[in-house]
Order: C-alpha cells, then structure tokens, then sequence
C-alpha cells in the first residue's frame, strides 16, 4: 500500500513536472518574443496556448535518426541518462512542508550528484554522436561541468554552515519564516556565485557554450532528431526548474511567504522558481556567449575565490556569533 | 633492428593531434555558404583557410553576353544586402565609360539610396554580428528598423531586395511626397534607435570581452590585406572613397568619416555605428537639399535594346511612351577600359570595364570587398579560438553573394 501511494505520488509530480516544463517553453517563447517585438506562438490554440502540445506531438511522431557512424547504444543511452538524473533530483526537492517524495539527509548532496551525473549524458551524446561539432561541444561541456560544480558546491557551503543541515526541508526551516531571516542576505556573495554557477550548470544563455548555435551548430544535440532530441531539451528545462529549486530553498526561503495559502502550502514555492525561471528567460534575451577562456576564467578566477571567501566569512560569522 | 639496447618508443607527433573541421558551407554563423577549413588545438585555431565558390553565379561571365542595362539587374545579385549600393556603383562606372551626364536630382536620389542601403546593410550586419556573439535581441531589433527601410525601397521601386533602382543616366522612378515623409519619420527616430542597440550591448561586459583585443588589425596590416570600408577605417585609416574621389552627390554633401583607433572587433563595431549616425545625417541633407528637375540626364541614351536604332532618354513623359522617348542616333559606345570604384557598405565595390566599341563589354571585372575580406581570414583567423572566428567573419562584414559572383 506504501509503495502504491509513493508510486502514485511519483506520477503526479512526474506528470505535473512535465507538463510545466511543456508550459516553460511556451513561456520562454512568449516572454522572449515580446522582448524582441514579436508575438512568439500564436497559431496552436487561443494566443498559441497549445504549441507545447503540438510541438510535444510532432517530436514524438518524428523519426529517430541514428547517424551511421554513431556508437549506437551510448547515442541511445545519452539522452536516457540526462533526463533520468534530472526526473531522479526532483525526489528530494521539498515543495511544502512534507511535499516531498524523500526527505533524505543529505538532500543537497543528491542533487548535486544528479546535475553532474546529467552531465555525463552531455558528454557522451557529443561522443556517441562521431561529429565533430557535438564532439567540440561534448568537450566543452564536460569542461564546464568541472569548473562549475566546483564554484556551485562551495557556494551552498555557507548555506550548509548557517543551517547545520543537508537535508533541504531543515535548511528550510532554519531560515525562519521571516522574509528578513532568509539565507539571501547573510549569503549574498553565496547567492552570487550560485546563481552564476547555475546558469552554466543548466547550459544558459551566456554560458550556452555546449550548445553554441551560432558556433557548434547546437553542439551535442546536433545529431539527435524527434523524441531524443526532446528529452535534451526536457533534461535542460527539468534541470532549470531544479536548480531554481535550489536557489529558493536554500536562499528566498523555499515555501515560506509572507502569509500561508490555505489547501495549496506550495504556492509560495512556485511563485519563487518562476521567478527564477523568468530570470533565466530574461538573461536569455539580453546578454552575449561568453568566450570558453573567458568562461573558464570567469570559473577558476573569480567565482571559485569568491566562494571560498563567502565560506571564511561565514565561518567567521558562526565563530563570533 | 639496430643494436641499441633501448627500445624506441614512438611517440605520437603533437602536429598529428590536430582536429580538423571543416566549417560550412552549411553552418549558421558563415552568413551564406562560406566554408571554412580549420585545424585546431583544442579551441584554438592553428590553421584557418577558407573556401569560396560555393555560391558561384558567373556573374562576369555572363556579363560579357549582356548590354550594360542589362548587367544592371546582376548587380543586383551581388551585395544582396545593400543592391542600390551596387546599381549605383555599376551606374557610375558606366557613365563614366560612355560619358553620360546625370541630372542633379537623380545624383542626390543616388545618394540617399545609397545610404540607406548603407543603413539597411549595417543593420543587417549588427544584427547578424550580435546574433553570431550571442545576443540574439538586437538581431530582431535591428531588423524590425531594416524593415522600414525595405518598405520605403518596395514603395520606391517595387522591390525590397533587389532593386535596380538606379538606370544608366539617372534612376528609373522619381521619389514621391509619400517616400519622402515616410524617410522623414524614420531618420528622425533612427538616432533613437542606435541608442537602444548600444545600450543592450555597449555597456555589456560580454559583449565588450568578447570583441575588444579581438583579431586587431594595425593600419599596415589592414592595408597589406587589401582591407577597405568599416574594416580599414577602424585601423584608423582615413580612407573613404565618398570624402576623397566623390561620385553622386557626395561633393555636395557633409558628413564625416568615423575612424576607429585599436582595429581590433570592437574599433570596427564603433565605426560602423558612428556610419549609420553619419548616414542618417546625410539623409537629413539628401531630403532637405534635394535638387528639382529631371532623374534621367538629358543625353542619356537608351540602352537596352542596342540593335534597333540608339535612342535616348528623357524624363519627358509627355509622348505617353513613359520615360522612354526616341531622340537622337548617337554612338555611344567607345573603346577602352576604366576602373571606378564607389563605396558600399561593405567596402570599395570597384566595376573593371574593358569596351571595344560594341554594345556589351569585352570584360566586366568586380573588385568586390568581401572577396578580399574573406581573404584576409586567414591571417585574423590564426591563433584565435573558434567563438572568436565567428566574431571575425562577422566584423569583417563579409556577404558571399558578392565574394563568389
């Protein structure tokens, strides 16, 4: 009975999950084509409000193209991989109090474990793919990968520090439900290197690098077509959503707001993550490609000392506090 | 095997490491079907050659089976960004081989055109430059002003793109009160507008990283590479062939030629902004100082049709045959060659004729700058990493229509 209600409630967040990040794309299209004088979708539905569903449709029926020269269960596995690791990181994220699948301990550490696991889904579809642009972007990405996890997981250090805690509901609670008593404060230089590590995490405009379009030609997605193509994409908008995720409950003080919402706690959660993801949306329509030195300079010189200096102060803070 | 008592172990050669990756034809940031043959090391090019030909029409070839009206419409063809620059640069070139006279009026008209074939072009370019680094906003706010421009082309001459605005003698249509309100609105909100494009990317710190110090070209080098317009001008080499050799209007007209210091992306990025704000101000003048009278030169002859018996051209419209009217039999055609180059948005668009007294010209040569341009890739695109390449290709503002011909 357990398992059936665990399995239960694993398909509605799956099903709900999916369906934001079908809705994410139409908001991305919509808000970016305002910001660009244009109307985005408009033809699918009333202001274009079914284009996710159809697009959802046409990458399913499309053909699966393997290219010849491609290593066939590794180009079929990539995008398995990144999509699974993502869809795995949402067990551990708490929507409310209780709303969450597994309220394990060491909840920050498992999601930072399925971001880099998805990485490797990046890297080895540019392999498997034996095309040269997706090898460039394969490469890049694993070495983005590297330099910002490193600046990404020392960022959440100081967040652990305050809070005592790996677990994300306790990290949560520890903040309080004061707007003033949020992590975003005390950890204002954690947040700034977060939300910069987590633009590169996610493959974001202007650390897009992987999949440069202008560049690469789409870098390791440039062979994949229908479905697979798809989940890449899925992957890339579960692992924004996550990583929003991240940023409110351990900074803005996950589903705390200024009042409770009655029958609906999650509410203020949401409101948080879309405001991240409007974030993402609108970085995107405003800022340039970094350079790869540049990128990887911007890593290892400025975010890497950075967070090592927020862990110092915050340890000092704790020591005479 | 020797009688050493080592044993050689071979040891890969570092040069055998390299990657080669051919760019293009067929890739989004080589604006048409430019390929580019690249080695690289990592990131970094080693080896940079690129290849043309792909978009290869024959253009001088077929040239030499047309009469000089006719070569008009493939010039067309060649900048496809900036078409009225071309028709005026063919135009002038002619003119000057058959000595034909053109009207004030029409020189002016040629003027304006040509800038705002200029505008359309470097909106165009900034568009596709920003697009290629990244910022994909000011590609769709650049085209949202280049499409007033092409919509006061297509209420010019019937044609957004390719115009053949411009005839032998003078051009072919006559402005009307409606174009000319319609040009008076738009360079009174285009300085505007050049704002809204610097302050999305020239206050941005990618944007600066990404392109200053990037490709520099110092003023020999961008003369030992042939560089000319927006190019060479930001090396900080004053040469515009509007200011110094000036053909239309331009004599009549001020402005001032913008020069960058550094040459490096950003310089010519500068340039080309400071040219768009000169070009709006010499639209400014072309409506205020623009001349009456005739758009066609009194001793313009009709061209066209070189077998039946010569005739000319006059704006006189009262014999109901529309511009054309039968005059005098005059031959036209004289013997000889001459080089006339003019400016275009990309750089010195230069016309190469070679006439032996007949209708058609023994051989039509273009000088076309993005051909060169493309020929000094090899040179900026050595030693830089692949993102920068595709900042090269963009600032040197090259289009393949009229690199291959």
């Amino acid at each position: 009975m357990q398992i059936l209600i665990i399995l239960l409630q694993i398909a509605a967040l799956l099903a709900i999950v999916l369906l934001h990040v079908a809705y994410t794309t139409y908001f991305e299209r919509k808000i970016i084509g305002h910001m660009q004088v244009r109307m985005g979708p408009m033809l699918v539905g009333w202001h274009g409000l079914l284009q996710p569903i159809a697009d959802g449709i046409k990458s399913f029926f499309k053909e699966d193209i393997i290219p010849e020269q491609a290593d066939k269960p590794l180009f079929l596995a990539a995008p398995i991989i990144c999509l699974v690791t993502m869809l795995a990181s949402l067990a551990v994220l708490p929507f409310a109090r209780g709303w969450v699948l597994a309220d394990i301990n060491i909840g920050l550490l498992f999601l930072f474990a399925m971001s880099s696991l998805a990485s490797y889904g990046i890297i080895l579809a540019g392999w498997a793919s034996n095309s040269k642009y997706t090898f460039l972007g394969g490469m890049r990405s694993m070495a983005q990968v590297i330099s910002y996890e490193i600046p990404m997981g020392l960022s959440l250090v100081g967040v652990m520090m305050l809070s005592g805690s790996l677990n994300l509901t306790e990290i949560v609670t520890a903040q309080g439900t004061s707007i003033f008593s949020i992590y975003l404060f005390p950890q204002i230089i954690g947040f700034f290197v977060f939300f910069i590590a987590m633009l590169a995490e996610t493959n974001r405009v202007p650390f897009d690098l992987p999949e440069a379009e202008t560049e690469l030609v789409s870098g390791y997605l440039t062979e994949y077509s229908g479905m697979r193509y798809a989940m890449f994409f899925m992957a890339e908008y579960i692992g924004m959503m996550v990583m929003a995720s991240i940023g409110t409950v351990c900074f803005l003080g996950g589903w705390n707001g200024p009042f409770e919402i009655p029958f609906f706690p999650p509410f203020w959660f949401i409101l948080k993550v879309y405001g991240f993801l409007f974030l993402f949306i609108w970085i995107r329509a405003t800022l340039p490609r970094y350079r790869y030195d540049q990128l990887m300079e911007l890593g290892w010189k400025l975010l890497i000392p950075l967070a090592l200096l927020n862990i110092f102060l915050t340890g000092l803070f704790k020591v005479f506090t | 095997m020797t009688e050493s008592a080592t044993i050689n172990v071979p040891v890969a050669q570092g040069n055998e490491d390299k990657y080669k990756l051919k760019m293009g034809p067929q890739h989004p940031a080589t604006h048409g079907v430019l390929r580019v043959d690249l080695e690289l090391d990592g990131e970094t090019i080693t080896d940079c050659d690129p290849k043309v030909g792909y978009l290869h029409r024959g253009f001088e070839k077929l040239a030499e089976h047309r009469t000089y009206a006719q070569n008009l419409v493939l010039t067309d063809r060649l900048d496809y960004m900036a078409a009225m620059a071309n028709n005026v640069g063919y135009c002038e070139a002619v003119e000057k081989l058959l000595d034909i006279q053109v009207s004030n009026r029409a020189r002016f008209l040629r003027v304006m055109v040509c800038e705002m074939a200029r505008l359309a072009s470097h909106l165009l370019w900034l568009a596709t430059h920003a697009l290629d680094i990244g910022a994909m906003t000011v590609f769709l706010y650049a085209f949202r002003e280049r499409e007033t421009l092409m919509e006061i082309f297509a209420e010019l001459c019937g044609s957004r793109l390719t115009n053949t605005y411009t005839c032998l003698g003078g051009v072919r249509q006559d402005v009307t009160h409606e174009i000319m309100r319609k040009l008076d609105n738009f360079i009174n909100e285009f300085p505007a507008c050049i704002e809204e494009y610097e302050t999305l990317i020239d206050t941005n710190r990618i944007w600066l990283k990404r392109t200053i110090g990037v490709a520099p070209v110092s003023a020999e080098m961008g003369l030992d590479l042939c560089l000319t317009g927006a190019s060479l001008r930001g090396s900080g080499v004053d040469y515009d062939i509007r200011k110094h050799v000036p053909y239309a209007a331009y004599d009549q007209i001020d402005f001032e030629v913008p020069l960058g210091e550094t040459g490096d992306t950003y310089a010519r990025y500068r340039c080309r902004m400071e040219e768009m704000r000169q070009s709006n101000y010499i639209l400014r003048q072309c409506i205020e100082k623009m001349p009456p009278g005739a758009i066609v030169g009194e001793d313009a002859p009709d061209l066209v049709m070189p077998t039946t018996p010569r005739k000319k051209v006059t704006a006189d419209t009262s014999a109901r045959q529309g511009l054309i009217k039968l005059i005098e039999d005059r031959d036209v055609y004289m013997e000889g060659d001459i080089y006339v180059a003019t400016e275009v948005p990309k750089g010195e668009l230069g016309f190469y004729f070679i006439s032996d007294c007949k209708g058609k010209p023994y051989r039509m040569h273009i000088r076309s700058p993005s051909f060169i341009h493309i020929g000094a890739l090899e040179t900026l695109g050595k030693g830089v990493m692949v993102a920068d390449l595709i900042a090269i290709i963009g600032t040197l503002d090259v289009v393949l229509g009229e690199c291959d011909r």
